[in-house]
């Protein structure tokens, strides 16, 4: 079967798309959208299953072929504003899928898990489709800013489009039937990105996650684990996804965030009142590290970036813009400074090319990106 | 209609044990409850006592759950309980019962609320339907009913053109 075997041309042309994709960053992360000193990103996902089929945990590996191939026909179809680029994520290598995971583009169970599946995604990185993932289906939009309108209308659309295309399981009682029931019903995850660093350096990010706990959204810290998420991002989003509309459950996310908007604007209001000399000393030296290292952890620069944000968000830094930041916080990460490099490494030789890339970026190399 | 404490099928047979001053209500369908009338008392694992004792556990109890699976997909409910992912859309009817307590832990609701697909909801019936009547057409082979088997098969063909249409 032709599709099962990448061929040649295949695989050159899979290389010259990551590779293309390893210089630019997506739309997402220019930092462009409304309230984009504190939100980094707002994601709609929608998970979707075929009827006829069993989920892809329980499909043997020629079924789930068989899913893979239709859908990614149907993906083919669609109207889009871009044609997507379809990347068979079932013979990628490591490094390849750990990079998509970087981006953001695909979850780190769609990179680690086994048979065949793929992702296709849009030019600007904003529209990411996942076949096979827990789900057949995985729809999901990402935008810059607090902006969870306008991924909701996309990400209702390009479900409608797939929809005329296939019969998807649904029930009346139970809504859309999906493989995990803790996404049964709508199947929707919205979730906002959020810069929280002066939260984080008053120790008032606790209040954030019990206010949140309370009215049962989900805090997650991104890059990292437990309780201080590194580089003060965190991810806010819904748990339940069974008897509320997803424009209720849009409106919970649209009514509090605002909230922690302000505070998190408030604390660094009255963090450069109260404290101007010591937060400007901070952010300097933060920035100077990152000008200067010959070597640099990943969770250094994650914290050093995340005082230098702050600092341009507060007016404290002015030779530096946020979607060079934003898209520094990515490049560094260990799959992407491999992909540049072209070349495999091991992480001490990691943290001397995170270093080398920082000097460059943060020089005159800031003449520009693309 | 009770279903069998022993397996899934509808229980036609009430039995009330009463041992050691304790009272048991037991509901069973007529195969599982000949198998329990019959078993031999001189048995320990089989003993009308151990029995009794599976049948009347607590509905929590995996034991219950041995027997209940998909006939569609083959997954059991206990499978289901260890990886925490369903096998196919049909689980969500051969497990309904089980399933709805866990959705109401979940998502503190039963009812799905939003939106739905916009192609004709016949669609989604008809690939149960079709779903259903395959599986029907698997016992009835299996039982060597060949008249119902070769009814339903006409029944699947007429469903699968009804879909290209």
């Amino acid at each position: 079967m032709w599709w099962a075997q990448p061929t040649l041309q295949e695989n050159a042309n899979v290389a010259n798309s990551l590779d293309n994709l390893t210089h630019t960053s997506g739309e997402w992360l220019r930092g462009s959208g409304p309230e984009s000193d504190i939100v980094i990103s707002s994601r709609i996902r929608l998970a979707r299953n075929l009827a006829e089929y069993p989920f892809p945990v329980r499909a043997e590996d020629s079924v789930r072929a068989e899913i893979e191939l239709l859908l990614r026909d149907k993906l083919a179809g669609l109207p889009l504003p871009s044609p997507l680029m379809y990347l068979n994520v079932g013979t990628l290598e490591q490094l390849d899928r750990q990079f998509l995971v970087e981006r953001q583009l695909i979850s780190r169970e769609h990179s680690e898990s086994h048979g065949s599946r793929g992702v296709g995604i849009s030019h600007e990185e904003n529209i990411s489709l996942m076949i096979n993932e827990e789900d057949h289906l995985r729809i999901q939009v990402l935008r810059s800013g607090f902006s969870l309108d306008e991924c909701w209308a996309e990400v209702d659309r390009i479900d409608d489009s797939i929809e005329s295309q296939v019969t998807y399981a649904f029930s009346d009682r139970l809504g859309y039937l999906t493989s995990c029931p803790t996404n049964v019903g709508t199947g929707i995850r919205v979730s906002v990105m959020l810069h929280l660093p002066a939260l984080v350096i008053t120790k008032e990010i606790q209040k954030v996650f019990h206010a949140l706990q309370k009215i049962n959204l989900a805090v997650r810290g991104l890059y990292g684990e437990g309780s201080q998420a590194m580089g003060d991002f965190y991810q806010i989003s819904n748990q339940a996804t069974l008897g509320k509309s997803e424009q209720k459950i849009i409106t919970s996310l649209k009514d509090v965030v605002p909230n922690i908007i302000n505070y998190e604007r408030r604390v660094r209001k009255a963090l450069v009142k109260e404290n101007r000399q010591n937060l400007h000393d901070q952010i300097s030296r933060a920035y100077g590290i990152l000008k200067n290292a010959q070597t640099i952890s990943s969770e250094e620069t994650m914290h050093l970036l995340s005082s230098v944000r702050m600092g341009i968000n507060l007016g404290l830094i002015d030779d530096l813009a946020i979607p060079t930041v934003n898209e520094l916080f990515i490049h560094t990460q260990p799959a992407h400074l491999q992909k540049l490099r072209k070349e495999r490494l091991e992480s001490a030789e990691r943290n001397v090319a995170r270093a080398t890339y920082l000097r460059y970026r943060l020089s005159g190399g800031a003449a520009e990106q693309n | 209609m009770k279903k069998c404490s022993n397996c899934s099928k509808p229980a036609t047979l009430h039995i009330t044990e009463l041992r050691n001053g304790s009272v048991q209500a037991l509901h069973l369908c007529e195969a599982c409850a000949q198998e329990y009338l019959t078993s031999s008392p001189l048995s320990d694992a089989n003993g009308p006592e151990a029995l009794a004792e599976k049948f009347g556990q607590a509905p929590e109890d995996d034991l219950l759950y041995e027997d209940l699976v998909c006939p569609n997909c083959g997954l059991s409910f206990r499978e289901f309980r260890r990886q925490g992912r369903l096998g196919c859309p049909h689980d969500y009817v051969a497990f309904e019962d089980e399933l709805l307590p866990l959705l109401e832990n979940i998502h503190g609701e039963r009812q799905h609320v939003g939106k739905f697909p916009k192609r004709a909801p016949d669609a989604s019936k008809r690939q149960y339907e079709l779903i259903r009547l395959r599986n029907e057409l698997k016992v009835a082979v299996n039982d060597e009913e060949y008249e119902a088997a070769a009814k339903l098969r006409d029944q699947i063909q007429a469903l699968k053109a009804d879909a290209e249409m």
